[in-house]
């Protein structure tokens, strides 16, 4: 690992400043990725600044119901939060389904959405990567590919994003708060991160020195039906093969709200706006749901090895689907 | 070792007692205490977050020591397997004992990992923490009881290469249905918080 500055920022405003200028600085959240990646030589800073105890370590409500996460809430107290557990039990379910109870310990809100992939090759100095080393090709491509992506990947890149909670996030319409050298900014979680395209070396819009300060989830999704599911090689513990998060609204036998994201799937949580626009007034169908989740995966193209995922998608997201519709509203307040 | 722009002094405290080792900005917690206080009960087993052998309590929490920079640990209470102790706070852990009675080990190589895990899981279940398989109507505000199944959910962050998960899953058990379960010996504050910390290198 190369030498490194640390600096530890006391305030958002000392970080972006101390950020700015500096094309190899990065902020350290709980460092689970960060770390690993500079042992690994991914990452090489030549300053790290410390932003894990910046005064954004809370969970708090506004007058109008929606509710903001500090950036640096550790992800298991994010889980266990009774705001979320009651609220938006997606988010809670999606976060505990990631990682170990260690890991979560560490890792921040803000340092999970980003984490980078998990793809052997990005991580793999001595293979071709295109995200870790533009235009050293794609290993992964025609290599072992059983956990890329089935969607929206470019000849350029087929890794998939790992985070279970941006999938969450990007259903429950989130907003990324970000404070950058140009001031502050927001985007929504389920546009914050990228295609690969021809420019996989950018994970996500955030432009260099913007720093995460928090997550708005909007009070249209609270106390909706809604809970994430994932299958993964090992019963705990382990990256999804896929995994999908649902928020469904039925009234009158008629679905008026209904958002899906898929993770596993794709280079960013993808969000399944044909589906949901199929499912928008419909009856809450076993054909219903099937008709709109194939609507939505009829586009994916998969590797060699992953084909296996659009069933396994589809089946996750029509039984999820099956199991909201039949499940009462969960408390607002 | 003197600091530099590559290396500071960082006061913390480890198993009660306070110490300023000057680190390697490079350094982990886990490299810290093995090479430079002589605690090698944590153990580098994949170095990368995957197995949980170097697990230990940063201010109560487990955590991954292998992915702790140690220069960002300023104020910081550590508790290391050296430092578990009983409520009387001379003997064994209630589940050093467990782990002994039951069998839970075979190499030991993961033990002191799995002991600090085992800790720390206790205090989240008590904390009300739900895990991945807790039930959705479970109370957010109370203790959550602990199966096998919460046990295995919950420690899946470390591994065991013997394969002595059985016996290890009924050592927790057992301290599970035995209160009180002991204590660290963090030296943390009773609200959690720790001092002041100043910026190490600007």
């Amino acid at each position: 690992m190369k030498p490194f500055r640390y600096v530890r920022a006391h305030s958002v405003e000392e970080a972006t400043a101390a950020h700015a200028g500096r094309a190899a600085s990065r902020y350290l959240g709980g460092g689970t990725n960060l770390v690993d990646l500079m042992k690994l030589g991914v990452e090489r800073p030549e300053t790290l600044i410390d932003v894990s105890r910046l005064d954004l370590d809370g969970v708090e409500e506004f007058s109008d119901g929606s509710v903001r996460l500090g950036a640096t809430v550790r992800n298991s107290d994010l889980a266990a939060h009774p705001l979320i557990r009651g609220r938006y039990p997606v988010l809670s379910q999606a976060l505990l389904s990631g990682a170990s109870g260690q890991l979560r310990n560490a890792a921040t809100t803000g340092g999970n959405l980003l984490q980078r992939t998990r793809c052997p090759y990005f991580q793999d100095l001595g293979k071709p990567c295109n995200k870790r080393e533009p235009g050293s090709g794609c290993g992964a491509r025609d290599g072992v590919s059983r956990d890329h992506a089935v969607l929206g990947h470019s000849a350029q890149c087929v890794a998939t994003h790992p985070s279970d909670m941006a999938v969450a996030l990007a259903a429950l319409d989130a907003q990324v708060e970000l404070r950058g050298p140009q001031g502050p900014r927001t985007l929504p979680a389920a546009e914050f991160h990228r295609l690969p395209g021809d420019r996989p070396d950018r994970d996500t819009e955030l432009d260099h020195g913007e720093l995460i300060t928090g997550v708005v989830l909007p009070s249209s999704a609270a106390g909706l039906p809604s809970a994430y599911r994932k299958v993964r090689d090992r019963a705990s513990y382990a990256f999804a093969l896929a995994s999908v998060a649902v928020v469904l609204g039925v009234e009158d036998t008629r679905v008026r709200t209904v958002r899906i994201a898929f993770g596993g799937l794709a280079h960013r949580p993808w969000r399944a706006l044909r589906a949901e626009e199929a499912l928008v007034g419909q009856e809450p169908t076993d054909e219903a749901f099937l008709r709109a989740i194939d609507t939505e995966l009829s586009e994916a193209e998969p590797l060699r090895d992953n084909a296996f995922k659009v069933p396994l998608a589809r089946n996750i997201a029509c039984d999820l689907l099956r199991h909201l519709a039949a499940a009462p509203a969960a408390p607002t307040s | 070792m003197g600091t530099d722009v590559f290396h500071s002094e960082v006061p913390m405290t480890v198993n009660g007692s306070g110490h300023s080792p000057v680190v390697d900005h490079r350094s982990t917690l886990l490299d810290v205490l093995r090479e430079q206080m002589d605690l090698t009960g944590a153990k580098k087993g994949c170095d990368h977050g995957q197995c949980g052998a170097c697990t230990v309590l940063v201010d109560g929490r487990r955590v991954n020591s292998c992915l702790v920079l140690a220069v960002s640990l300023e104020g910081c209470a550590i508790t290391t397997v050296e430092g578990l102790r009983d409520a009387d706070g001379e003997g064994l852990h209630p589940l050093q004992r467990a782990f002994i009675e039951r069998d839970a080990f075979q190499c030991g190589y993961c033990t002191p990992g799995q002991l600090c895990s085992a800790v720390g899981a206790l205090a989240e279940a008590e904390a009300g923490h739900p895990s991945h398989v807790t039930g959705p109507d479970t109370a957010a505000d109370a203790p959550v009881r602990l199966t096998k199944e919460e046990i295995r959910e919950r420690l899946s962050g470390n591994l065991c290469r013997c394969g002595a998960y059985p016996h290890i899953v009924e050592a927790v058990e057992d301290v599970t249905r035995a209160e009180p379960v002991g204590q660290d010996r963090s030296g943390q504050d009773a609200d959690g918080t720790h001092g002041t910390q100043d910026e190490v290198d600007a």
